[in-house]
C-alpha cells in the first residue's frame, strides 16, 4: 500500500500541492488526472525522490521513503519523453541500468514482446521516437517491480504496442502489482485505471472510481464527465 | 702586427740565452728551501725549478729576468697572509705552479701573481687556488697569459678581486685560462691591442668579463656562463668580439652582454643563449651585430634610445620571451635580415624573405617597463589581444624599428 | 552486556562501510557508461582531433619541442577553459532528461552526479592527452630534455579541464534555463580568460607607484587561468621571469612552499564548484 499524507509543495512563490492525502492500494492502477500545471508531475516525482515535498509524508508499506533511495528498486519507472544517451546501444543501456539495479530483468522477454530485437544492436541516436519509446518502456517494465509508475505512457507509441503495453499492464495488475499512470487518453484511464485522483491548483478535488465520476455527473463518458466536473468548478 | 712580431722575436731570444743560463733547485728538504733566497742569489736569466712540497712564503719579490718553473705544481701557500709573487722585472716566466690562500686585505690589492711596469712576461700552465685577485698586471706590455686555471670561492664581491686583472697595459695575449669564483673573470682598465680567446669564465660574483675604457681589443672563442651579471664591456672603441659563448646569466639585473658607450666595434658569431637579457646596449654608435644567435632569452636584445646607428642583420632570434625592447619612440638603427621565430608572415614569391616586415617590439614589453608587476600576464588572452590591438595601429610602439626582411629560415 | 553493544555497533559501521562501497561501485557504473557514451561522440572526437591536429602542426613549424611547447601552452590556456565549461554545460542540459531516469533508480543522487561528472572531465582531459601525447612521442618526446616542461604542460591542461567542468555543473545546476546557463558559461569563461587581466592590469597601472608584487601574487592565485599558466610559465620562460620583475614570483611560485600554495589553490578551484554542487542535489527538485 502506498500512503500520501499531507504532501505540500512549492516552488519559488508558486505553491503546486497544498496538502495533499491518499492512499493507493496494492494490485490497483491509479491515475492521477488534472490540467496541465495542476501538481501531477511534481506527485509522482515525490514518490521518486526526485522531488523532495517541503511537508507531508508518502509511505510505501509502511516506510517513509523520503530520503531513502533503496525502496527504488520496488519501482519501474517510465518517464515522459525522454532522451536517452546518443552514441551507446539499446542493448548497452538495457545492461547498464540492469548492472546499476543489480538485478537481471527479462530483457529478452520485453524485447520479443514489443519486437525490437533488430534494433539492440543501433545506437540510441539512429532510432525512430516510438521505437525509443518501446526502449523506455521495456526500461520500466524489466525488473518485475511491484510498484510501476508511467508517465504519458503511450505517446509516441504505434497502436500495435499501444495495445500490447495496455495488455501487459492489465496482466502485470493482475499478478498483484500496483500502477501508477498519468495521462491525457482518457480512454487509457477506462480501460486500466481502478481509481482516479483528479488534482486542480495542487488540491485533490476528486478521488474515488472512474465509474464513480461517470455516475456523479451521469455522463456515459470519462471525457463529458470530466469536462462537467471542470465547469461546475469554474 | 708589428709590435706582435717584435714580441716573438723578443722571446725567442730570451730563451737562447736561457740555455747558456745556470739552473737553481728548490725543495722544501734541500739546501735551498727557500723561493726567496734562491731568487736572491741568482743571476739574470737563471732557471728556478721548485721541486713538488708545500712552501710557505709571501711578498717575494722578482727583480731580474728569470725563468721559474715548477715541477709536478709545487705548493706555494700565502697562508691567508700577503700575495706570493712580485714581479717588477722584465722578461720573467712563471709556470706550473699551484699558488694558494692569500688573505684578504682592505688596503691593497693582494694577488697571487702580480706584475707592475714589464714587459715581455709569461704566465703559463699555473693554478691558483683562493688567491683575492689571480694575476695581476699593472703599466705593463707584451705578454701573455695561458692556460691558468683561477679560482675563487667568494660569495660577496667584498670578499675578493678579480681573477685576472691588467691595468693600463697593452699588447697582451690571454688565452685558454679557466677562470672562476671572482669578482670579475677578466678585467681590464685601459688596455689595448689585446687579444682574449679561448677563455672559460664562469661563476663571478659580478661580471665573467668587464672592459673599461680599452680599446682595440679583440675576443673570441671565449664561454661566459653563470655569472652574476654577465659580461660588460664599457666606453671603450673598436672592439671586435666573436664566436664567444654567453649563456645562463640569470639573475635580476642580469645581461649575456652589457654595452655600454661602445663605438665602430663588430660582434658576430656569438652564440647567446638562456640570459635574461641577451644583449643590452646604451649609448653605442656604428655596431655591427652580425650572425649571431640569440636564443631562449628573456629579452634577446633591449636596445635604449640613446643608441645610433647599429645594424643588426643576419643573426637567429629564436625562442624568446621578448625580442626587442627599447624605451625609445623612434629608431635609429637598422634591422635587417634576420630571423625571428616570433615572424607571423608569409613569403609569397619564395625568395626566402618575409613578405611582410616584422616589428620585434610588442606593446606588452612597453607594460613591463612601466608596470614591472604586470609579467604576471606573460602569455595570457589579454596581452595577446593588446599586442594584435596594436599591432594593427600602432600606437606607442615605434613603427621605424621593423626588419623590412625578415628571413624566412633559421641562418645559417 | 557490553560485548552485545559492541556487537550492534560493529553491525552499523559494517553497515555503513556497505554502504560507502556501495556508493563507489555505483558512482564508477555510472561514470563507466557516461565514459563510453562520450567517448564515441562525435564532439570529443573533433576536440582530440583538434588537439592532434594543432600539436602536430606546431610542432612540424616549429621544428624545436621547447617552441612548440610554448605555442601550445598558449592554446591550451585559452581553449581548454571555453570548450570543457562550455561542453560541461552542453552535456549537462542534453542527459538532463536522462539524469531523472537514473535518478529513480535505486542509486544515490550523489553517485549519479559525481559518476557523469568523472566520466565527461576525464573523457576530455583523455581526449587532450591523447591529442598531445601522440605527435609529441613522434617527434620524440620521451627522449627529449622538455619531458618535464611537457608534462607540466599536461597537468595543467587536465587540471584546468576539472575545474571548468565543475563550474560547468555548478552553473547548470543553479539555471534550469539553458540559454541563460550557456550564457553565465560563456561570461565565466570571458571573466577568468579576459576581463580578470584587463582589470589585473588596469589595477597595477594606476598604482604603479606603490609596491604591487605581493598583490600580484595574491590576485594571481586567486584565478585559476592565470595561476595554471604562470605555473608552466615559471618552468618555460624562467629567464624573463627572473628578470628583476620577475624574481619576486620566482622566489614566490619557485619555492615548494609556492607550489604548494599554487597547487592547493588549483584543488580548491576544482572543489569548491564540485561540493557547492553537490550540496545543492542534495535539496534540488528535479
Amino acid at each position: 500500500m502506498i500512503k500520501f499524507t499531507d504532501i505540500h509543495k512549492s516552488f519559488g512563490k508558486l505553491q503546486v500541492l497544498k496538502g495533499v492525502s491518499f492512499d493507493i492500494q496494492k494490485g490497483q492502477c491509479m491515475a492521477i488526472l488534472g490540467p496541465n500545471g495542476s501538481g501531477k508531475s511534481t506527485l509522482i516525482k515525490s514518490i521518486l525522490g526526485l522531488v523532495i515535498p517541503d511537508k507531508g509524508e508518502i509511505f510505501i508499506d509502511e516506510n517513509n521513503i523520503i530520503g531513502q533511495s533503496d525502496y527504488r528498486n520496488e519501482i519501474g519507472y517510465l518517464p515522459q519523453i525522454t532522451k536517452l544517451p546518443e552514441n551507446i546501444s539499446v542493448i548497452e543501456l538495457l545492461k547498464m541500468i540492469q548492472d546499476i539495479r543489480k538485478t537481471t530483468g527479462n530483457i529478452d522477454e520485453l524485447v520479443t514482446y514489443f519486437g525490437i530485437a533488430n534494433y539492440l544492436n543501433k545506437t540510441l541516436k539512429t532510432l525512430s521516437g516510438g521505437t525509443r519509446q518501446k526502449v523506455n518502456v521495456i526500461l520500466s517494465l524489466m525488473f518485475n517491480a511491484s510498484l510501476y509508475i508511467f508517465d504519458e505512457p503511450t505517446v509516441g507509441l504505434d497502436p500495435i504496442s499501444c495495445v500490447k503495453f495496455k495488455q501487459r499492464v492489465l496482466q502485470e495488475k493482475q499478478n498483484g502489482k500496483t500502477v501508477i499512470l498519468t495521462t491525457h487518453i482518457l480512454s487509457e484511464v477506462e480501460e486500466l485505471a481502478d481509481q482516479i485522483v483528479f488534482i486542480m491548483d495542487g488540491q485533490i478535488y476528486y478521488h474515488g472510481s472512474p465509474d464513480q465520476l461517470k455516475n456523479n455527473y451521469q455522463e456515459n463518458t470519462l471525457e463529458k464527465a470530466i469536462a462537467k466536473m471542470l465547469e461546475t468548478y469554474k | 702586427m708589428v709590435k706582435n712580431i717584435l714580441f716573438f722575436i723578443s722571446i725567442f731570444i730570451f730563451s737562447i740565452t736561457a740555455q747558456y743560463a745556470s739552473t737553481i733547485f728548490v725543495s722544501p728538504n734541500g739546501k735551498n728551501n727557500s723561493i726567496a733566497k734562491a731568487i736572491q742569489m741568482a743571476q739574470s736569466r737563471d732557471k728556478i725549478v721548485i721541486k713538488p712540497g708545500k712552501y710557505f712564503e709571501n711578498a717575494i719579490v722578482i727583480d731580474k729576468p728569470l725563468d721559474i718553473e715548477g715541477e709536478l705544481y709545487p705548493i706555494l701557500d700565502g697562508n691567508n697572509k700577503e700575495g706570493v709573487f712580485i714581479v717588477k722585472s722584465d722578461s720573467v716566466t712563471i709556470k706550473g705552479l699551484q699558488i694558494q690562500n692569500i688573505g684578504m686585505s682592505q688596503i691593497d690589492d693582494r694577488a697571487g701573481i702580480k706584475f707592475f711596469s714589464v714587459k715581455n712576461c709569461l704566465v703559463e700552465n699555473n693554478k691558483l687556488i683562493n688567491t683575492c685577485f689571480g694575476i695581476y698586471f699593472a703599466r705593463s706590455s707584451d705578454c701573455v697569459i695561458r692556460n691558468n686555471f683561477v679560482q675563487g670561492f667568494a660569495t660577496r664581491e667584498t670578499e675578493t678581486g678579480n681573477a685576472i686583472h691588467l691595468f693600463k697595459c697593452t699588447n697582451f695575449l690571454i688565452e685558454n685560462n679557466t677562470v672562476s669564483g671572482h669578482r670579475d673573470g677578466i678585467y681590464f682598465e685601459f688596455v689595448e691591442n689585446t687579444k682574449v680567446c679561448g677563455n672559460t669564465s664562469f661563476k663571478q660574483i659580478r661580471y665573467g668579463m668587464h672592459f673599461m675604457f680599452s680599446h682595440e681589443n679583440e675576443y673570441s672563442k671565449n664561454k661566459f656562463f653563470n655569472n652574476g651579471a654577465g659580461v660588460a664591456v664599457m666606453y671603450s672603441h673598436h672592439i671586435y668580439m666573436h664566436e664567444n659563448e654567453f649563456t645562463d646569466n640569470w639573475s635580476p639585473v642580469s645581461n649575456g652582454l652589457l654595452l655600454k658607450d661602445i663605438k665602430d666595434s663588430k660582434i658576430e658569431n656569438n652564440f647567446i643563449d638562456r640570459n635574461t637579457i641577451g644583449l643590452f646596449a646604451e649609448g653605442c654608435l656604428r655596431l655591427e651585430v652580425k650572425h649571431n644567435r640569440f636564443s631562449k632569452n628573456g629579452w634577446a636584445l633591449k636596445v635604449l634610445g640613446d643608441c645610433y646607428d647599429n645594424n643588426f642583420t643576419d643573426n637567429n632570434f629564436i625562442s624568446n620571451t621578448f625580442e626587442v625592447v627599447t624605451n625609445a619612440t623612434v629608431s635609429n638603427n637598422i634591422f635587417e635580415h634576420n630571423y625571428w621565430t616570433e615572424y607571423s608572415g608569409y613569403d609569397l614569391n619564395n625568395d626566402g624573405i618575409g613578405d611582410v616586415p616584422h616589428s620585434p617590439v610588442k606593446l606588452y614589453t612597453y607594460l613591463i617597463e612601466r608596470v614591472p608587476e604586470s609579467i604576471v600576464l606573460l602569455r595570457s588572452l589579454f596581452i595577446d589581444l593588446l599586442n594584435l590591438a596594436e599591432k594593427v595601429a600602432p600606437v606607442i610602439t615605434p613603427e621605424s624599428l621593423e626588419d623590412h626582411k625578415p628571413a624566412m629560415k633559421a641562418i645559417k | 552486556m557490553s560485548l552485545f553493544v559492541r556487537g550492534i555497533k560493529g553491525e552499523e559501521i559494517n553497515k555503513t562501510i556497505l554502504n560507502y562501497s556501495f556508493n563507489i561501485k555505483c558512482m564508477l557504473k555510472i561514470f563507466k557508461y557516461s565514459f563510453y557514451d562520450l567517448l564515441r561522440s562525435r564532439w570529443l572526437l573533433m576536440y582530440f582531433l583538434f588537439f592532434l591536429a594543432t600539436t602536430f602542426a606546431l610542432l612540424y613549424l616549429s621544428s624545436d619541442i621547447s617552441k612548440g611547447i610554448v605555442s601550445l601552452m598558449n592554446i591550451i590556456i585559452a581553449i581548454i577553459p571555453v570548450i570543457s565549461i562550455i561542453f560541461g554545460v552542453m552535456y549537462y542540459y542534453n542527459s538532463r532528461e536522462f539524469i531523472d531516469l537514473l535518478l529513480s533508480q535505486p542509486i544515490k543522487r550523489k553517485s549519479v552526479f559525481l559518476g557523469q561528472f568523472l566520466g565527461l572531465s576525464l573523457s576530455l582531459a583523455l581526449s587532450f592527452v591523447l591529442g598531445m601525447i601522440i605527435p609529441f612521442a613522434v617527434y620524440g618526446i620521451f627522449t627529449s630534455s622538455e619531458i618535464w616542461n611537457f608534462s607540466s604542460l599536461l597537468f595543467i591542461g587536465v587540471i584546468l579541464t576539472l575545474i571548468f567542468v565543475s563550474l560547468a555543473y555548478l552553473i547548470s545546476i543553479l539555471n534550469d534555463d539553458k540559454i541563460k546557463g550557456f550564457g553565465i558559461a560563456i561570461l565565466v569563461w570571458i571573466l577568468f580568460s579576459v576581463i580578470y587581466d584587463g582589470a589585473l592590469l588596469l589595477f597595477f597601472v594606476s598604482f604603479s607607484d606603490y609596491p604591487l608584487q605581493k598583490f600580484a601574487i595574491v590576485l594571481t592565485v586567486l584565478n585559476p587561468v592565470d595561476l595554471a599558466r604562470v605555473m608552466v610559465l615559471l618552468k618555460l620562460d624562467v629567464s624573463a621571469l627572473m628578470g628583476y620583475t620577475g624574481a619576486v614570483f620566482n622566489q614566490f611560485f619557485g619555492t615548494t612552499w609556492g607550489m604548494f600554495i599554487s597547487s592547493f589553490s588549483l584543488l580548491l578551484w576544482i572543489f569548491i564548484p564540485l561540493f557547492s554542487f553537490l550540496r545543492i542535489i542534495k535539496k534540488k527538485d528535479f
